[in-house]
């Protein structure tokens, strides 16, 4: 009978459990001392969170180190399914749209709407997906620009490109005076890269028009950019291999590949790859299309997001203001994480230019200048599915040795299909 | 047999013996078996719909669709392309895996053979080994630019070869596989060779057998129910591939994300956040490998089992 009592106890407490888990949206569970999870994948970035640590004892946060990119897509999708997510997580621009109407990452609004002044509207745009949620709290952002081997350009006789057409003519000149050597690759590895440039020409692959999506990954900016660089692999004028493989880590190494297209958390992979080409790297702007009125897109950059399935949502969203606003903090993300930091007051502070760039002083001053050309974007629901029709159908055109431009129509009825087929409102 | 029922008099006992030891085998069949099954076969049937722009709250649903997603798995040309790839890389793969592990397994059994142990343990060695970090291994060797295979080449003036080419890939991920896969299909053959009485080979000796004659005519017809068998769980895992291309993908333009079905899988579930086609698509996936292993034990049955029916 006793035992009776005490099941019959139990299962009330769960049934209560369970009731308080279903309603209790972003409620706190009670007073004293939270525990917050936090995904990231930032280097050093628990260095910045003991900051937090040591001086808020109510509210402890504990980062687990994650993968970055599509495997922390999976990972969340998976655990806000399988019913426990992270309270915080590390997410990039481009993941937010897929996140938010899997319902994966709450709406924070209410407690983050205030922040909206500390950051370019381009970029606080970009966490609401343009409605009156706000979905993220921007970290940092990834203006484009061109990284280039100073001390082998000025061997070769060669300058910084300042359009695309001298882009074109340098890698061809570079090529007749050293035909073992590259001055950049088209890489079907990295949709990321390819969706900044197009960014830069003027591109804007999805759009929100009313009640329904329009999607525009064939636009005429994207198919310029595509047979842009279908021209010059066709006449062998820059590589053709991936980006990110031992080879191409060896390549920049070893002076193979002298240039890189690239965003302004580059100096931290170049250092981590290419270590002992230390100094002999320079930043410059992107090549453009019209000289006239520079632009840049933006490659990564990334908030910090407060899951739907969190209990404590109002203490993570605290965290999440704190970590990328607080001066302190931004200062440890730049000196520890060396990110580029979204909060506008955090690119003005930051002076000394990243350790692997000691000849270049001015290194953040001229990338404030270049990430104020940015162009804005607004992604899709189906990020995943656009980006993998890219790896997949680049390969092969590549491998092919086919128009690069094809390649668009197939990313487009790829995104359209999965978005129909999904039930999204699309438009024309 | 009669002092047997005599002493099961108290009755319910020994009835419930039996139940009571293949309960656990059950319970874990149902748990880990059954179940997940079941599930995948009830998500196989739904869909989710979104609303309009699919942002707000609640804005997803799931629906019934019946068959609807196992139709699209099947008219999807990608998928049957996948397939398709997985055939001509088990073709390259299984005869070769298994004519080396036989080739091994027969050197291994002659008398005359030295260091045995230290071979055999060489030999299985690498199917220690993960998939995933032997195809970071290989993939680091197969790269043109970091091959030293193509250093060595280039020394000798020959040209270079690139196994990252779309028809070189499938060359390249059977290797990786073959390494793997020798040792264990190894050890099954050699332990079925030394089970064999000795006597016949013996007498075949006197006979007037070569070596080389005992090996074709003796040895392998005797190891038919292991050489099915290995055969078998060969087939198998050639159609489940997954970590090895999904591994050397990043690394080359040939290889797709949807390169066999089961990373097709993959893809929709994880990358497409669709666990219901994927689901649907596993489901057929298992169907045809439930076929293909019974189809197989089934003509070879006679000569898997000998006499066991």
């Amino acid at each position: 009978m006793r035992l009776d009592i005490a099941k019959k106890a139990v299962a009330v407490g769960l049934g209560l459990a369970l009731l308080a888990g279903c309603g209790g949206d972003g409620e706190q569970a009670a007073d004293g001392p939270v525990e917050l999870s936090f995904w990231a994948w930032a280097p050093n970035i628990d260095k910045v969170v003991d900051k937090w640590n040591a001086t808020h004892p109510d509210a402890k946060v504990v980062v687990s180190k994650q993968a970055q990119g599509d495997d922390l897509v999976t990972k969340l999708l998976t655990s806000a399914k399988g019913g426990n997510p992270p309270d915080l997580a590390q997410v990039e621009y481009q993941s937010l749209p897929t996140l938010v109407s899997n319902d994966v990452l709450a709406d924070i609004s209410e407690g983050a709407a205030s922040a909206k002044d500390k950051f370019a509207p381009g970029i606080w745009d970009q966490v609401t997906l343009g409605g009156s949620g706000v979905y993220g709290v921007p970290q940092d952002s990834g203006p484009m620009m061109f990284y280039y081997r100073a001390d082998l350009f000025e061997q070769y006789g060669l300058k910084a490109p300042a359009t695309w057409d001298e882009y074109a003519q340098t890698a061809r000149d570079l090529r007749a005076k050293a035909p073992d050597k590259f001055l950049g690759t088209f890489s079907s590895n990295d949709p990321g890269w390819f969706a900044g440039l197009v960014q830069q020409a003027g591109g804007s692959w999805w759009s929100v028009d009313g009640d329904a999506w329009k999607v525009s990954v064939d636009d005429a900016a994207t198919k310029k950019v595509a047979q842009y660089w279908s021209g010059l692999i066709a006449e062998g004028a820059v590589d053709k291999a991936p980006m990110y493989t031992p080879e191409w880590n060896k390549a920049l190494n070893d002076g193979t590949q002298i240039g890189w297209l690239s965003a302004v958390w580059a100096p931290g992979v170049l250092q981590g790859n290419a270590e002992s080409t230390l100094g002999k790297w320079a930043m410059a702007p992107m090549p453009q299309w019209d000289a006239s009125k520079p632009r840049t897109g933006n490659w990564g950059g990334s908030t910090t997001a407060v899951t739907a399935g969190s209990k404590k949502q109002k203490a993570a969203t605290e965290f999440a203001i704190w970590l990328n606003t607080d001066p302190a903090a931004v200062e440890a993300l730049v000196t520890e994480s060396a990110v580029y930091p979204a909060a506008t007051s955090g690119q003005e502070a930051v002076s000394k230019p990243p350790a692997f760039f000691p000849n270049q002083p001015d290194f953040y001053t001229q990338a404030a200048k270049i990430a104020a050309t940015s162009s804005g974007f607004t992604w899709g629901p189906n990020v995943n599915v656009t980006y993998t029709a890219y790896k997949n159908s680049m390969g092969e055109a590549i491998t092919a040795g086919t128009d690069l431009v094809s390649v668009l129509t197939k990313m487009q009825t790829a995104t359209v299909d999965d978005m129909k087929a999904n039930g999204f409102t699309v438009g024309g | 047999m009669t002092s047997i029922r005599v002493s099961g008099r108290g009755g319910a006992a020994p009835k419930v013996a039996p139940y009571a030891f293949v309960a656990p085998a059950v319970v874990l069949f149902l748990l880990v078996f059954a179940l997940p099954i079941g599930y995948t076969v009830y998500l196989s049937l739904f869909r989710t719909e979104v609303k309009g722009l699919g942002l707000g709250k609640g804005s997803r649903s799931e629906v019934f669709v019946g068959l609807d997603n196992y139709v699209r798995a099947l008219t999807d040309s990608e998928l049957g392309a996948g397939a398709l790839r997985v055939l001509g890389y088990g073709a390259i793969l299984v005869p070769t895996m298994l004519g080396l592990a036989l080739v091994f397994a027969l050197l291994l059994d002659e008398d005359r053979v030295r260091a045995r142990g230290f071979s055999r343990i060489a030999i299985f060695l690498p199917y220690a080994i993960p998939g995933v970090i032997a195809s970071l291994l290989w993939g680091f060797l197969y790269l043109p630019a970091t091959s030293p295979l193509n250093q060595l080449l280039a020394e000798l003036s020959l040209p270079g070869v690139n196994l990252l080419s779309p028809t070189g890939i499938y060359f390249a991920l059977a290797n990786i596989a073959v390494w793997g896969g020798v040792g264990y299909n190894m050890v099954v053959l050699y332990t079925a060779l030394r089970s064999i009485p000795r006597d016949l080979y013996e007498a075949a000796r006197i006979d007037g057998c070569s070596p080389m004659q005992i090996a074709l005519r003796i040895k392998i017809p005797l190891l038919a129910p292991a050489l099915v068998l290995t055969s078998l769980f060969s087939i198998i895992a050639t159609l489940q591939v997954f970590a090895e291309p999904m591994t050397l993908a990043p690394l080359t333009n040939s290889l797709s994300r949807t390169w066999t079905p089961l990373m097709k899988v993959y893809q929709d579930a994880f990358g497409r956040g669709d666990i219901y086609s994927a689901a649907a698509t596993s489901v057929l996936i298992a169907v045809v490998m439930f076929v293909i292993s019974f189809g197989l034990l089934r003509i070879t049955r006679s000569r898997a089992f000998g006499g066991e029916r």
